[in-house]
């Protein structure tokens, strides 16, 4: 079924919603030739907007709707409370130059919530500023950066980067001018020690490292690897992708990290918004910290109370964003640590990695398990059939008619065939059960039927689309092939 | 409070299938010495208990529906029409990922396209991205693609005084691990944006990658642009424009300047202030650049059926697939911002935005008029300007700023000693559609108590 664009909907002169009238005398406008000419915006009632984009929702699939087993993005239950906090007036119509008098709400709530992502990591400070998984990685390899240079160490510009790795660690790596050199993983899919070695040198900067990885493994010796690694003064970056799977089970900081970024939007249950926004903090050790991208807050306690300022961290690599971060994503976040507490939140990655095991457990008898050890919150599974030509791709679209979001595929790069599968913990086992059952399903049609996969999905609002056609002639707005 | 479901019954079902005794065994890779350390975390809430408690913490904020706010400075208080809250509140789309599968991701997708149309439509320009994180970052991203479309062989950058003093920064901070010129903004010359155009654009030169404009100024000066860009394409660089959007419901568009790359703020398009975030930053271009672009592009699409649908496209620029070539780390953008500014742009239309930003020029300078004609103060505002203008005081801005809000309750104007010294006495005032003439007339009344 198809929609159509807002522009195929407008009718001229149709008039939606209105500003004020204008109640000041008018003043001259600037000259002529400052000004635009036409504005060809759609032109609609407010009932047309609203059954455009009503419609458009139910053409979505959302974890509010089903079971979204995305590997490595933590689709997990976003508690609606949260959505309501968020919205409370003193949170949401706050200006960010406001007087510091009038937003000790604001200020105390980002003191709190970095001192609550300090004690989970283990880490010293954090600053909130980041806006996104990303965006953190880069001031998290910027700070490695900036410690280097102010220990006279400015040679150090290697970067080492698992195979493992999710595409955003290279890519922030050379943003902030550093070089990647990718490492191999071992048999087991930790990191492989002799080739780390080869790199523990003078030019070493530091590495990225993802753990649980994302084969949803925990490195067998990733206190060796970061031990390594320090000892040939480099850095260890931790992406905080995955923290699902281990909160209140081990802190970064004990495990050798320096740095680190978190995804609020995964692990602390922000939601996605079908891509964003998202919120990045970065924390990082004390010795780091005067390093941090600001502006952060700060707490100054005396007889009468708390008072809470923003100051600029020493030596900043400088701001990342405009004003102080996500502040609306913080507010969720801040909102579900206080809710789950210490155990609560054990219990989240507790629960995350039980349901990856069980669904591992079953899904190992019907599908390759590469690396076949208990995992974390996820897991990689070939998807291939023995005496099937179907793919991993067929496979994932064939689910949707399951009503299931198909899993992560064809990532990571070292799996081939990948499925990466991560049920959450918000997942009961009914739910997992029911997966399992399409799963099995879906094995006997490929090898019944293997067309109905190829030809998958059938009972979605569209079938497979032509991606490649999209490419080579790109059509990016309404107006473009017309 | 809990959102995991387990039951005891299921959790030991399961753990036998795993063939496990209990949950920590999972856990036995974890070094024993370092596993199930102390949280010292507050007590767990009730969601009754929430509440309350951050009822309490947003009443020590004073929130705008109490507080007149005249500061605008790249962050504006706008009306948000209700009709985009409830659109971006619906589960479907709140609660999807990135759209990776589009046979199921049609909303968001083609929601995206029109974003990306309107975009085009509001700026003038032929392309635009799926969004980056805010203003900052967007023009952050449009000096690295200059610096790409120059080859990457040009490392100096032009930047004008007049562009918001924090994105300043953060092309800086995003430049760091480059060996970039940055020049242009050491000073805030007297004289005005327009008066600095002439000395910016005899910096650029062969070597220079591009000159960020920004139009309406930081301090709201309206630019005129003309020759600008041609000067600034006969060196072989780009013109980077800055803009506001709703000024563009009036203004000439950065396309119709000639501009090559044009960003901005989107937040003033349906995102709540939020204390600064999140909004969006909009990022717009020319199709023949439209392969260094950064971030995420929506394209339309057929399907095995012949039906028409929207996928993102030429994914080969992003970083899941380039990795370290990748024309941007960006990953998550602003989504749900973008959806809650196609809604906005839909449900005002032509109509809506030319008036709102008709409504807002006339409104600012009724305001600057009467503030200008008190004893003391002074319009310092140099040519045009859309919602902001420069004042200059009687008294240290900070000290009016101070008893605007002491005795008054109203939140002052941005505080240009922020910026230089020599600014001291100088606030940027902004008047948007939410300071109706009844609140203009109480902040000239207590500007006037104040100076006297």
């Amino acid at each position: 079924m198809t929609e159509p664009t807002l522009r195929e909907l407008s009718e001229p002169g149709r008039r939606g919603v209105a500003p004020p009238p204008l109640d000041v005398p008018a003043a001259e406008l600037p000259p002529e030739h400052l000004l635009r000419d036409e504005l060809p915006l759609p032109e609609l009632s407010e009932l047309d907007v609203v059954r455009h984009f009503v419609r458009l929702s139910q053409l979505n699939h959302a974890i509010d709707i089903g079971f979204y087993p995305l590997g490595s993005c933590t689709m997990k239950y976003n508690p609606k409370v949260n959505e309501d906090a968020a919205a409370l007036p003193g949170l949401a119509a706050v200006h960010p130059y406001q007087p510091e008098e009038s937003v000790q709400g604001c200020l105390q709530l980002i003191y709190e919530l970095q001192c609550y992502l300090a004690e989970i990591t283990g880490l010293g400070a954090a600053s909130l500023q980041p806006a996104a998984g990303a965006h953190g990685e880069l001031a998290g390899v910027l700070i490695m950066r900036a410690y280097h240079q102010a220990q006279a160490q400015g040679d150090r510009d290697v970067m080492l980067i698992p195979d493992s790795a999710h595409g955003t660690n290279p890519a922030s790596t050379a943003m902030a001018g550093y070089r990647v050199v990718e490492l191999p993983s071992d048999p087991r899919g930790n990191v492989d020690l002799d080739a780390l070695d080869q790199h523990c040198n003078d030019k070493l900067a530091g590495i990225m490292l993802t753990n649980p990885n994302t084969l949803g493994l925990f490195d067998e010796h990733v206190c060796e690897v970061t031990g390594r690694v320090h000892a040939a003064g480099g850095l260890v970056y931790g992406d905080g992708a995955n923290l699902n799977a281990i909160m209140g089970v081990v802190k970064p900081a004990a495990l050798g990290f320096d740095v680190m970024h978190l995804n609020l939007h995964k692990t602390f249950s922000t939601p996605h918004g079908g891509g964003g926004p998202g919120a990045g903090p970065v924390v990082v050790t004390e010795a780091l910290a005067p390093y941090l991208p600001g502006p952060i807050a700060a707490m100054e306690a005396d007889m009468a109370g708390a008072t809470y300022r923003l100051v600029m961290p020493e030596s900043t690599i400088g701001r990342v964003k405009a004003f102080y971060g996500h502040f609306g994503v913080l507010v969720r976040a801040w909102a579900y640590i206080r809710t789950l507490g210490a155990a609560g939140l054990r219990q989240v990655s507790e629960m995350a990695v039980l349901n990856a095991n069980y669904l591992q457990a079953i899904i190992k008898e019907l599908y390759p398990l590469p690396y076949d050890r208990p995992c974390m919150h996820e897991f990689v599974v070939e998807g291939v059939v023995p005496g099937s030509d179907v793919r991993a791709l067929d496979i994932a679209k064939r689910l949707m008619d399951y009503g299931v979001h198909p899993p992560t595929y064809y990532f990571p790069l070292i799996v081939r065939e990948a499925l990466m599968i991560e049920p959450t913990e918000t997942e009961s086992q009914r739910t997992l059960d029911a997966f399992a059952q399409a799963m099995v399903r879906i094995r006997q049609e490929a090898l019944d039927d293997p067309a109905l996969l190829h030809d998958a999905p059938h009972h979605a609002p569209l079938r497979r689309l032509d991606e490649v056609a999209a490419a080579r002639n790109p059509v990016l707005t309404w107006n473009d092939g017309e | 409070m809990t959102y995991v479901p387990h039951t005891a019954h299921e959790r030991e079902a399961m753990l036998a299938r795993v063939g496990v005794p209990d949950v920590g065994s999972l856990f036995s890779v974890v070094p024993e010495n370092v596993r199930y350390p102390q949280l010292d975390l507050p007590d767990p809430l009730t969601e009754a208990e929430l509440m309350a408690e951050l009822r309490t913490m947003a009443e020590a904020n004073a929130d705008l529906h109490h507080a007149p706010c005249f500061v605008g400075a790249g962050a504006y208080h706008r009306f948000v029409p209700s009709v985009v809250g409830h659109m971006i509140g619906r589960s479907e789309f709140l609660t999807a990922y990135t759209p990776y599968q589009p046979e199921i991701s049609q909303g968001t997708l083609q929601a995206i396209f029109e974003y990306q149309s309107m975009i085009c439509e509001l700026t003038g320009m032929e392309v635009s991205n799926a969004s980056h994180y805010d203003g900052a970052t967007s023009t952050a991203e449009a000096v690295i693609m200059a610096h790409s479309a120059t080859r990457g062989r040009r490392t100096k950058v032009v930047l004008a005084p007049g562009v918001h003093p924090e994105y300043r920064q953060v092309v800086r901070t995003y430049l760091q691990g480059a060996q970039f010129e940055i020049v242009g903004d050491e000073r805030y010359p007297d004289g005005g944006p327009q008066a600095q155009l002439d000395a910016l654009l005899d910096l650029v030169d062969d070597r220079t990658a591009c000159l960020v404009l920004q139009s309406p100024a930081f301090t709201g000066e309206i630019l005129d642009l003309t020759g600008v860009a041609e000067r600034v394409q006969a060196h072989g660089a780009l013109l980077v424009l800055v803009c506001d959007p709703i000024s563009l419901g009036m203004l000439r568009t950065p396309g119709a300047w000639g501009a090559d790359i044009a960003v901005g703020d989107g937040g003033s398009l349906g995102s709540p202030l939020s204390y600064g975030g999140p909004s969006l930053g909009f990022f717009a271009c020319r199709q023949a650049d439209v392969r260094r672009m950064a971030g995420r592009l929506v394209g339309r699409a057929v399907d095995a059926d012949g039906q028409r649908g929207y996928v993102l496209t030429l994914s080969t620029r992003e970083q899941h697939i380039r990795r370290e070539k990748a024309s941007s780390n960006i990953c998550s953008n602003q989504g749900l911002n973008a959806l809650a500014a196609a809604v906005y742009l839909a449900a005002l239309g032509q109509h809506g935005l030319r008036a709102l930003s008709h409504l807002v020029y006339h409104r600012a300078h009724h305001a600057a008029a009467q503030i200008d004609a008190l004893q003391g103060y002074a319009l310092a505002s140099q040519g045009p300007f859309f919602q902001e203008f420069v004042v200059q005081c009687p008294a240290p801005a900070a000290a009016i700023n101070q008893r605007l809000w002491d005795d008054h309750g109203i939140i002052g104007g941005y505080d240009l000693g922020r910026l230089t010294p020599a600014w001291e006495r100088r606030l940027l005032f902004c008047v948007t559609e939410m300071n109706p003439v009844s609140q203009i007339d109480a902040l000239v009344a207590a500007l006037q108590e104040v100076a006297s």
